[in-house]
C-alpha cells in the first residue's frame, strides 16, 4: 500500500495540484469577480451574432455536399434509372422502394434502358444521406446535391416520388463536383468487388 | 372631493395600470433580446420588426394552450394563487411617485396616485403578501416539486426581507420621513440618495433580486432541479399570469430603487433650465422612466451573468452576510446623523 505522503508523479506533466488555499478577503466578497463577469457579458452586447437568419439567409455549402437526390436525365433526355434496384439494396436505412416497368416501343424517348422504374420513392425522413445510393448505381443515374430537403408539416409529404426527383428536362442539376474523374475511375475499377 | 378630482385620479389609476402592464409585456421581450444578444443570438425577431409583436403571440399562445388542472389540486386555492399574484404584484405601483405635478389652471394635479404618509410601510406590507401568491399555489397544486418552490420561496423572501428592510431603515433615518414623495423631494437635483447610502444600495439591489425571485436567486422556480418550482403543475395564462406577475415585480422594483436611492424623478440641472414647472415635470417622468429601464436592464444582466446560487449558499448570504451588513448601516448612518446634529 502507498503510504499517505507519497509524491505521485505526472507521467504527462500535464496534471496540477489543487490549491486549497485560502481565499483573500478581496475574494471572498466576490465582488470583483461579479463586477469582471458583467464585464464580460456587457462586452458580448457588441460581438458579432452567430446566427444565420435561415430561410433569407443560408450557411454555405460545399458543392460535394449530400443532400436531396436526384435521378440524373442522359445527354438526349431520357431517364437513365433502370431500376436494377442496387440503390435500395445499399441503402442502409431501407429509404428507397421502386417498381421496375417494361418500356414499350413507343417510348423509346423516354427511357434509356429497356427496364424502367415505373415508381421510385425516397423516404426523406428514412434518409441518412450517405450517398451510398449513389455509390451502388451502375447507371449514374441517382446522385445526392447540395439542395437541402426543406421542412414540411406531414410525414406522408416526405416520401418524395419521381415527381420531384427526376431532374426536369430543361432545368438540368449539375452533378459535376460529385461525378469527378476519380468518382468513374472508381466506379469502373474491375478489382472493385461491387465492379465484378 | 369634487367629481374633476375623481376623475383625475381614475384617469391616473387607469394610466398607471396600464403603463405597468405594457412595461412588462415588453420587458419579457426585452428580456427575451437581450438574452439573444448576451449569448450571441439575435432573439426574436420574427413577429413583426425588432419581433415588436412578439408578447402579443406569446399572450395569444399562453391564452390558447390547454387549460390543465392536476385531479388531487384544490380548486379554489389553485386558482387563487396565481390571481393573488397578479393582484398583490400591481397593488405597489399606487404609492410611487411617477412624476411631480402637473399645474392645470390653477389646480396642482400630483402624479402619484396615494401619497400616503407610511408609504415605505405600505410597500413592505404588499411585498410580504406577495409569497402568499406562490405559497398557495404551491401547495394548492398537490405536488412534491411545487411545495418545495413554495417553501423555497417563503423561506427565501423572509430572509431577504429583513435585510432589506433594515436596508431601508437607513434612508427612513436619514430622511426622518416614510412617505415615497418626500423622501424623492428631499433628493432634489443632484442630491440622490446613493450617494449618502451605497452600503444600503447594494444590500437593497441583492435583497431586490432575491425579493422578486430573480436569478441568481431564483430557487423557488428553478428549471433544473425543481422543473419550474411552484408553477410546475400550472399551464395556459394561469401559468402566464404568474410569469406575468414576475415581471410587474421587476418594473416595480427598478422604480423602488430609482426612488429610493437615484432620486426618482429628480434629474441634476433641473433648476437652471429655466423651465416652467410643467414641463420640468414631463421632462422628470421620462428621466424616471430611463431610470427604471437601467435598473429593468441591471436585472435582466445579471440574470445572464451570474449562476443560480445553491440552497444554503442563498440562506447563509441572507443572514450571515446581508443582516450584518446592514445593521453595520444603520450604526454608521446614525452616527453620522449624531455629529451632523451635534455640530
Amino acid at each position: 500500500m502507498s503510504s499517505a505522503n507519497q509524491h505521485i508523479v505526472s507521467l504527462t506533466g500535464r496534471s496540477k495540484v489543487a490549491s486549497n488555499k485560502k481565499m483573500t478577503f478581496m475574494e471572498r466578497i466576490y465582488l470583483p469577480a461579479i463586477m469582471k463577469g458583467f464585464g464580460i457579458t456587457f462586452s458580448h452586447l457588441f460581438k458579432k451574432k452567430a446566427t444565420i437568419q435561415y430561410p433569407e439567409v443560408t450557411r454555405p455549402i460545399a458543392e460535394i455536399y449530400r443532400g436531396k437526390h436526384v435521378l440524373k436525365r442522359d445527354d438526349e433526355g431520357r431517364e437513365r434509372c433502370t431500376a436494377c434496384g442496387l440503390c435500395a439494396l445499399a441503402c442502409p436505412a431501407e429509404a428507397i422502394t421502386m417498381i421496375a416497368a417494361e418500356r414499350k416501343p413507343d417510348e423509346m424517348h423516354l427511357y434509356r434502358e429497356e427496364k424502367y422504374a415505373s415508381v421510385y420513392e425516397i423516404n426523406m425522413l428514412r434518409c441518412i444521406f450517405c450517398g451510398l445510393c449513389e455509390e451502388a448505381c451502375p447507371k449514374e443515374a441517382i446522385f445526392l446535391t447540395n439542395e437541402i430537403v426543406p421542412s414540411d408539416y406531414e410525414r406522408s409529404s416526405f416520401i418524395y416520388g419521381k415527381v420531384i426527383l427526376v431532374e426536369p428536362i430543361d432545368k438540368r442539376v449539375d452533378i459535376s463536383k460529385r461525378q469527378t474523374p476519380a468518382v468513374l475511375n472508381f466506379k469502373k475499377d474491375k478489382n472493385q468487388s461491387h465492379n465484378i | 372631493m369634487d367629481g374633476n378630482y375623481i376623475l383625475y385620479k381614475f384617469i391616473l389609476a387607469s394610466a398607471i395600470l396600464l403603463i405597468s402592464l405594457l412595461v412588462a409585456m415588453y420587458s419579457t421581450l426585452f428580456e427575451r433580446k437581450l438574452a439573444g444578444f448576451f449569448q450571441d443570438r439575435l432573439g426574436p425577431n420574427r413577429a413583426g420588426i425588432f419581433g415588436i409583436f412578439q408578447p402579443l403571440a406569446d399572450g395569444l399562445k399562453l391564452f390558447f394552450k390547454e387549460e390543465f388542472m392536476p385531479g388531487s389540486a384544490d380548486k379554489f386555492l389553485y386558482i387563487l394563487g396565481p390571481s393573488l399574484t397578479m393582484m398583490i404584484a400591481l397593488l405597489t405601483s399606487a404609492v410611487i411617485p411617477w412624476g411631480n405635478s402637473i399645474i392645470i389652471n390653477g389646480v396642482e394635479y400630483s402624479l402619484q396616485v396615494a401619497d400616503i404618509n407610511v408609504g415605505v410601510l405600505y410597500v413592505f406590507a404588499i411585498l410580504s403578501i406577495g409569497v402568499y401568491g406562490i405559497m398557495i399555489g404551491g401547495w394548492a397544486s398537490n405536488n412534491k416539486y411545487a411545495l418545495i418552490g413554495a417553501v423555497r420561496a417563503a423561506s427565501q423572501m423572509i430572509s431577504y426581507e429583513l435585510a432589506m428592510s433594515m436596508a431601508i431603515i437607513s434612508i427612513v433615518m436619514m430622511s426622518g420621513t416614510l412617505s415615497l414623495s418626500e423622501i424623492v423631494n428631499q433628493q432634489h437635483g443632484f442630491h440622490w440618495n446613493i450617494w449618502y447610502q451605497p452600503l444600503g444600495f447594494l444590500l437593497f439591489l441583492v435583497c431586490a433580486f432575491a425579493e422578486c425571485n430573480r436569478s441568481p436567486f431564483d430557487l423557488p422556480e428553478c428549471e433544473t432541479e425543481l422543473i419550474g418550482g411552484y408553477h410546475t403543475e400550472y399551464s395556459s395564462m394561469k401559468l402566464g399570469f404568474y410569469l406575468f406577475a414576475e415581471y410587474i415585480n421587476m418594473f416595480i422594483s427598478s422604480a423602488m430603487i430609482a426612488t429610493l436611492y437615484f432620486g426618482g424623478y429628480n434629474f441634476p440641472f433641473m433648476d437652471d433650465l429655466g423651465l416652467s414647472h410643467n414641463a420640468i415635470t414631463m421632462i422628470g417622468t421620462i428621466v424616471f422612466f430611463i431610470k427604471i429601464s437601467f435598473f429593468g436592464f441591471v436585472f435582466m444582466w445579471v440574470r445572464w451573468t451570474l449562476p443560480r446560487f445553491r440552497y444554503d449558499q442563498l440562506m447563509r448570504l441572507g443572514w450571515k452576510t446581508l443582516l450584518p451588513l446592514a445593521l453595520v448601516n444603520i450604526v454608521i448612518t446614525g452616527f453620522v446623523i449624531m455629529l451632523k446634529n451635534h455640530s
